[in-house]
């Protein structure tokens, strides 16, 4: 497809403006103007065709099967859409006076209130604007709790080998030196080497759990206490949330911060890759040390309070992603305690189901009852024998209209392939799915070659990612 | 309202197919200790017409811009979006599509993200544009984490005539990083190149904002060799818009121009979702943060678009990453694509220069009013600074009486600024309504 | 995989060729294979004083990225430029025009506690 500046036709262009002529040099000292401005002219039918081509050659939840692992693909109900759009919410400028937003400050105030009761948390700022922004807040909220306690020793994070590399990333950007933890041979956190490698120095221990392998580390408490007892906090990733919702709480679990990823478990769409929000809760110990502005009810009325002297400060412009707050509200609403609770206990089924159907043909490195996703990796007769990897499998998959799964995540296991299914999708669907894995297994012991040069059916092959970094092109301009 | 389709049926079959009875035995390894053995403690669930109702009347509880005529800006504007752009952006491919991580079913993506890194460049004048970050405020810290990166300097220079959100953000996050911020003070609204020189002496980067906070223009070649001459890296902040009429960053001499890009047709929404950019010269390019696209092509040789340059980031380097985010405003960052498409060179240079002539229909006009004057002496654009005898509450109370808007009460950021405020001007803003405002602020100062 | 018996070897699958007081380095033919396509390579500054084990390079394919170690302390002499336009020399010729940089090295008791040709290669036979 062409380029928006390869459409350009000088002259082109359609009045979405007045057209009353203004003489800057009236108002601005003339070698400040800028004198050209190379940017693309198209009719508006031109740029409608151009957009709604790009989105033909997308994939998203409305087209298909979206089992990537790690990132809660459900379904986003158009209700949400909806909603985000009314005036009230889209139409409102963030300066606009308290006394004119009432029912977005309510809205954020109640948002506020059922995040903490779904995780077990007392307090909860709705500021970060995507899961990685909210490990930072929670990071920054470990740092700042231990230097108000003059507790200056502290330079280490504990991170488990399965962790996303945002944990890491984060624990480094708040100036920590980070740990790894090894995994026992049950895919849970290795107990006796956490106890080893706590100390007096620890921080805290990032954690999700369900963990990236899919599942559920029955040590938590055990894991949570050790901690503790050397003055550190646990931190909860948020990312695998749904696997659990209303079954237990990460409050409960013996976490002292959280962060959420409304994007994931409260089904506001990722929009090709954001905006998400990420809001982040925390036990009532850390309650001063959340971001600014909170929102605080009196007598009805809500406000935003900027009245904490211990808080890390302001994580973004304003407070939070508003709109994606709306959506994810709407959705609580809708579902309720007994629909949320149903969340969990479909995409468990859902991921158990899929992995039921498919054990026989993949290897199974944890051999446990998963949660709401699993991790598996090709035979070795197909990987050593055949040279077929995780990679071809995913690749023969979208020959088949589905979305492959998260693949070489987590680091830990070989080959991996992570599936979490979500609990949106139909019994037909997932077998169908299964099935079309299974084939590809047995197509790739046939017929290797096929399956390692796939996919053959979309608009593009594989693409050489090696040039794109050697001979770099990363953007366009007018006439080349 | 649920949205799984199991039957009963379905998960009878689907609990015999794994082997267990119920979906409890697919919970049997959760401790007891850690169970939740009560419901959530939320409202009971409501069908679609109900929860649209309830959100209604939240909605309805909020004064909005299609009843009220904004005079706000500050960092957020109301600006005319076309048509076109909420129809794009309800496509679901586009925002039912997570991070395109499968390159050959998400052309569409990539190639919108590639369109609007083009864009970006060209907006700022600078050598490459990354795939987008959280707004402008996070987008002037990371900028500031990569000055930090580059020079090796712990200090990072700011002016005080920065949008005070921003100034907030960077200093969480430089706290974080164990990095002193020094704020430049404010010289008639602006920043002086001598005290620059001063603070930026041993410094990774002067932030500078044009036109600033106030809508002031900076005297941006002074400042650009006053950061040079300290070998500071010198980081620009701008509005978009105003990129369409005024010399670039680029052209000035930036290392980075960040910025946010909620006037490129993205709705104020409370504040958010909003859009960072990030252009930088080419020799940055390895220290960029978040995504970046690029193109290249398949065996066959059909163009296509990758996520390229991945190795700065967390997935790959872990905690050796130039930043830890890792989701862009991808919807947002495609809104800003389509709607500098649609408005093209002549649309968004009347978006400036009507709101600049409107801004200056404002201000020459609160300047016959007695008790009322510009605050700041110089050029300015988009936004209005005045200084009132009267209360800034009571202007807010008589605009809003009169189905209005602002202004901005500017002492809640500037404390040395007492009496003052903050009008904003978008092309959305005709004569009419604006000579109603000055009648508004004629009868406050009367 | 090629092991040149002449050459020295690391744990981190790096090898040097020893002349004189001086020491070209590179990475081995295992380890460029492990990694992939070779897009980057970062190399240090001609003159930098470096320590046993500090990294001082970086060798990044497409999706992955490993740190160059100094395999011995001492002082860069050279960097082979043409590395910074054909990356790709370290997947093609990794012992040859692959090499990535050359130290002058100052205890030849370190290059002596360096893997030989046969210990490396049992190192790769165990699967590292």
């Amino acid at each position: 497809m062409k380029t928006i500046f390869e459409e350009h036709q000088p002259g082109r262009g359609t009045e979405y403006l007045p057209s009353r002529e203004v003489d800057l040099r009236a108002f601005l000292p003339e070698a400040e103007i800028r004198s050209e401005l190379p940017l693309p002219e198209l009719s508006e039918v031109q740029a409608v065709r151009h957009f709604t081509g790009l989105s033909r050659r997308n994939y998203g939840v409305d087209t298909g099967f979206y089992p990537l692992g790690s990132c809660t693909m459900k379904y986003n109900p158009k209700i949400n859409e909806d909603t985000a759009r009314l005036p009230g919410f889209a139409q409102i400028h963030p300066y606009q006076g308290e006394a004119t937003a009432q029912g977005a400050l309510q809205l954020m105030w109640e948002l506020q209130r059922d995040l903490a009761e779904i995780t077990g948390m007392d307090a909860v700022s709705l500021q970060p604007a995507a899961g990685a922004h909210g490990e930072l807040t929670g990071i920054l909220i470990v740092r700042a709790y231990h230097e108000l306690r003059g507790d200056k020793a502290r330079t280490q994070v504990i991170v488990p080998d399965s962790a996303h590399g945002t944990n890491p990333a984060t624990a480094a950007m708040a100036g920590f030196e980070v740990v790894h933890v090894p995994s026992d041979e049950r895919g849970g956190v290795d107990v006796e080497a956490l106890r080893a490698l706590t100390s007096e120095k620890t921080a805290a221990l990032m954690l999700t759990n369900p963990n990236t392998l899919g599942v559920f580390d029955e040590r938590i408490a055990e894991i949570a206490e050790i901690i503790h007892g050397q003055g550190g906090l646990v931190y909860y990733d948020g990312a695998n949330l749904n696997a659990v919702l209303g079954h237990s709480r990460p409050g409960d679990m013996g976490f002292d911060i959280v962060h959420l990823n409304l994007h994931k478990t409260f089904s506001t769409p990722h929009g090709g890759g954001g905006p998400g929000a990420g809001p982040v809760g925390v036990k009532r110990h850390l309650a001063e040390f959340l971001p600014v502005p909170v929102v605080t009810q009196q007598d009805g009325r809500y406000h935003l309070s900027y009245d904490a002297p211990h808080s890390i400060g302001q994580m973004r412009s304003f407070y939070g992603n508003f709109g994606v707050l709306v959506r994810a509200y709407t959705y609580i609403r809708a579902l309720g305690p007994e629909g949320l609770r149903e969340v969990a206990d479909d995409a468990v089924l859902n991921a158990n189901y899929v992995l039921s159907l498919i054990r026989d043909h993949f290897v199974l490195p944890f051999d446990r009852i998963p949660k709401h996703e699993f991790v598996v990796a090709p035979p070795d007769d197909l990987v050593r024998g055949k040279g077929v990897k995780t990679l071809d499998i995913a690749k023969r998959l979208l020959d088949f209209d589905f979305h492959p799964p998260t693949v070489y995540f987590p680091l830990i296991v070989h080959e991996a392939m992570m599936v979490e299914p979500t609990e949106t999708e139909t019994k037909e669907t997932l077998a169908s799915f299964a099935g079309t894995l299974n084939g590809i297994v047995d197509e790739a012991r046939e017929n290797p070659e096929y399956v390692k040069t796939a996919p053959h059916q979309t608009v593009v092959g594989r693409l050489d990612e090696a040039r794109a970094v050697k001979q770099p092109k990363l953007l366009e301009r007018l006439g080349g | 309202m649920r949205f799984s389709p199991h039957t009963a049926d379905d998960r009878r079959a689907m609990l015999r197919q794994i082997g267990v009875d119920s979906v409890e035995d697919l919970f049997s390894d959760l401790p007891a200790s850690v169970r939740l053995e009560r419901p959530l403690n939320l409202p009971q669930g409501l069908s679609e017409s109900e929860v649209a109702a309830l959100l209604g009347e939240l909605a309805a509880k909020d004064l909005d811009m299609q009843q009220y005529v904004s005079f706000l800006g500050g960092g957020s504007y109301d600006r005319y979006i076309p048509s076109v752009v909420g129809e794009m952006l309800r496509r679901s491919e586009f925002y039912t599509a997570y991070t395109p991580y499968q390159p050959e079913i998400s052309q569409g993506t990539l190639q919108a993200i590639f369109e609007f890194q083009s864009l970006i460049a060209a907006l700022t004048g600078l050598d490459i544009a990354q795939a987008s970050l959280y707004d402008g405020a996070t987008a002037v810290a990371e900028a500031a984490m990569l000055a930090w990166g580059q020079t090796g300097r712990k200090r990072i220079v700011v002016a005080r005539s920065v949008d005070p959100q921003y100034r907030s953000v960077l200093r969480t996050y430089a706290h974080g990083h164990g990095l002193e911020v020094v704020e430049v003070p404010l010289r008639d609204g602006r920043a002086a190149a001598d005290d620059v020189a001063t603070a930026a002496a041993d410094a990774a980067c002067v932030i500078v904002q044009h036109p600033n906070f106030f809508g002031l223009l900076e005297d941006v070649d002074s400042l650009v060799g006053a950061a040079h001459g300290a070998g500071a890296l010198y980081i620009a902040v701008a509005d978009p818009i105003s990129l369409a009429v005024l010399r670039t960053p680029g052209a000035y001499g930036a290392d980075v121009a960040v910025g946010e890009g909620q006037a490129l047709g993205i709705a104020p929404s409370f504040g958010g979702p909003y859009l960072g950019f990030m252009a930088v010269r080419q020799e940055y390019l390895r220290r960029l943060p978040g995504r970046i696209v690029g193109e290249t092509a398949d065996h066959e040789g059909r163009r296509g678009y990758v996520l390229t340059f991945q190795t700065r980031e967390q997935h790959i380097r872990r905690e050796k990453a130039t930043s830890n985010i890792c989701t862009n405003q991808g919807l947002m960052a495609l809104a800003a694509t389509i709607y500098t498409t649609l408005l093209g060179p002549h649309g968004l240079r009347q978006a400036a220069a009507l709101s600049i002539e409107g801004a200056h229909l404002l201000g020459d006009g609160a300047q016959g009013i007695s008790g009322m004057d510009m605050a700041f002496t110089g050029p300015y654009a988009f936004e209005v600074a005045l200084r009132t005898g009267a209360k800034v509450g009571d202007v807010q109370a008589a605009m809003l009486g009169a189905g209005m808007l602002g202004p901005l009460d500017l002492e809640r950021f500037y404390p040395e600024l007492p009496g003052h405020m903050l009008l904003s001007v978008t092309e959305k803003r005709t004569a009419g309504e604006i000579k109603r405002l000055l009648a508004v602020l004629q009868g406050v100062e009367a | 995989m090629k092991t040149p018996s002449e050459l020295r070897y690391t744990e981190d699958h790096e090898w040097l060729r020893p002349d004189g007081r001086s020491a070209r380095i590179g990475i081995t033919d295992f380890a460029q294979d492990q990694l992939g396509d070779v897009v980057f390579v970062e190399l240090p500054e001609v003159g930098r004083e470096v320590k046993k084990g500090e990294a001082f390079g970086v060798v990044e394919s497409v999706k992955s990225v490993s740190d160059v170690f100094a395999p011995i302390s001492g002082k860069v002499l050279a960097v082979n430029h043409d590395l910074v336009d054909k990356p790709e020399l370290v997947n093609q010729d990794p012992y040859g025009q692959g090499w990535i940089v050359e130290i002058e090295f100052g205890d030849e008791a370190e290059v002596q506690s360096l893997l030989d040709a046969q210990a490396y290669g049992a190192l790769q036979e165990g699967g590292h």
